[in-house]
């Protein structure tokens, strides 16, 4: 089975930037996301999901290279010295690249 | 004297689980639940009563309590900045928490008066909404002076379509349109369980509060003591502000408490979104790990004692 090369860019995050984040995820080209509540410990201390202000999401971004660069380039200089954040690019095959 | 009440002791319970490291741990779609019955249980009470009341007439309180809201976070702030010697934008995101209210130490407090068959001004609800924003203003401004480049319209966004003053204005909304005798349908839920929902609500937010310890131990002596100390201060200004404005012992005790709690919902998120720098741990163990706690096992009573007080040598 033959499947195209993608990236999916995956970000941890808090909750709290859910809005602005998706906003900057379609102005980049993304065409799609994917959102799940998440939870889990690092630098920022225990983010446990129990209220508002310790949720923490992960956002999933299936797209081409140069859109995966622009995202991982535009969250860093805006949200890495601030915000609990950390993402990561992965290679993925899909089966439909129109889609992504 | 009754003794200490059930739903304090749910939040005890909360909170000792929490410092044992116990496994116990409410989803946080649970804790969403709870919140939202308890601000449209307390908005809906208001706009029942609110119904009853001329808004012209109670013109002067809401002026009142607005400035006030806006005056505390000015005197929280120089002495975050001069004692605690905290950064500019620390210091102005916790004046903001300080300015503004908890819902949960009003919901407590009106738990309190309920069970001691104390009267109040049930319509306190509405002043509890006008408090919850100045603050976040003036937070705002202390941190980036006025000729800042906040964006102020997502900003207004964020605060006005919170998820708390969406709940509490529309549940005033619903109390005022429906009346008492409409909603009894719906008041098992939403005033039958509140107690319950509100011991619940403690259990969580005693879990939230012990959470909250390890980061206490790092931020050290000042914020402990800040936590303590302005509450006495913000009561004692609401206290005489009720008084002032002729509100019953109830309302004055309702009023001291709304002064003296400080804010872990929408203060938080406006925060993130407009102070990033501020580091959100800072005012949250002040409001949540010291604060709260505070309140709900010292203060509620202190400051009823306060308002009898004021009463009492006013006439």
């Amino acid at each position: 089975m033959h499947a195209d090369a993608r990236k999916l860019v995956t970000i941890v995050t808090e909750a709290a930037l859910e809005r602005r984040l998706v906003e900057d995820l379609k102005r980049l080209g993304a065409h799609g996301y994917t959102i799940s509540d998440a939870r889990g410990e690092g630098s920022r201390g225990v983010r446990s999901a129990g209220w508002e202000a310790s949720s923490n999401i992960r956002v999933e971004v299936i797209c081409d290279e140069a859109t995966a660069e622009a995202i991982a380039g535009h969250l860093k200089a805006i949200y890495y010295a601030n915000y609990a954040m950390i993402l990561y690019l992965s290679d993925v095959g899909v089966l439909r690249p129109q889609k992504f | 004297m009754l003794p200490i009440d059930p739903i304090v002791l749910f939040f005890i319970l909360g909170l000792a689980a929490g410092l044992a490291r116990s496994d116990l741990r409410l989803p946080g779609a649970v804790y969403e639940f709870l919140s939202v019955i308890l601000l449209l249980a307390i908005g809906l009470k208001g706009g029942v009563e609110l119904a009853q009341q001329s808004l012209v007439a109670l013109l002067p309180q809401m002026i009142a309590v607005v400035l006030m809201g806006l005056a505390l976070p000015l005197v929280a702030y120089p002495l975050l900045r001069g004692i605690g010697r905290l950064a500019r934008a620390d210091a102005a995101s916790i004046a903001a928490h300080y300015g503004s209210v908890s819902i949960g130490t009003y919901a407590v407090a009106v738990a309190w008066l309920i069970a001691r068959e104390v009267t109040f001004e049930e319509y306190l609800p509405l002043l509890l909404v006008l408090l919850e924003m100045p603050a976040i203003v003036v937070g705002i401004m202390l941190a980036r002076g006025v000729s800042a480049d906040t964006d102020w319209k997502s900003l207004a966004h964020e605060v006005l379509l919170g998820k708390s003053i969406v709940l509490l204005v529309g549940g005033l909304l619903i109390g005022w349109a429906a009346g008492p005798v409409a909603l009894e349908p719906v008041s098992g839920l939403f005033f039958g369980l509140f107690h319950g929902v509100l011991a619940l609500f403690l259990l969580e937010m005693g879990l939230v509060a012990a959470g909250q310890v390890t980061s206490l131990r790092r931020h050290g002596l000042f914020l402990v003591v800040f936590g303590v100390v302005f509450p006495l201060f913000g009561a004692l200004v609401g206290a005489v502000l009720g008084w002032l404005l002729g509100l019953s012992p109830g309302g004055t005790m309702l009023l001291a408490t709304l002064a003296a709690s400080a804010s872990y919902i929408a203060v938080p998120a406006a925060m993130r979104m407009a102070l990033p720098e501020a580091n959100p741990a800072l005012s949250l163990t002040a409001s949540l790990g010291i604060t709260f706690p505070f309140n709900i096992l010292v203060g509620i009573p202190l400051y009823h004692q306060l308002a009898g007080l004021l009463h009492r040598l006013g006439g």
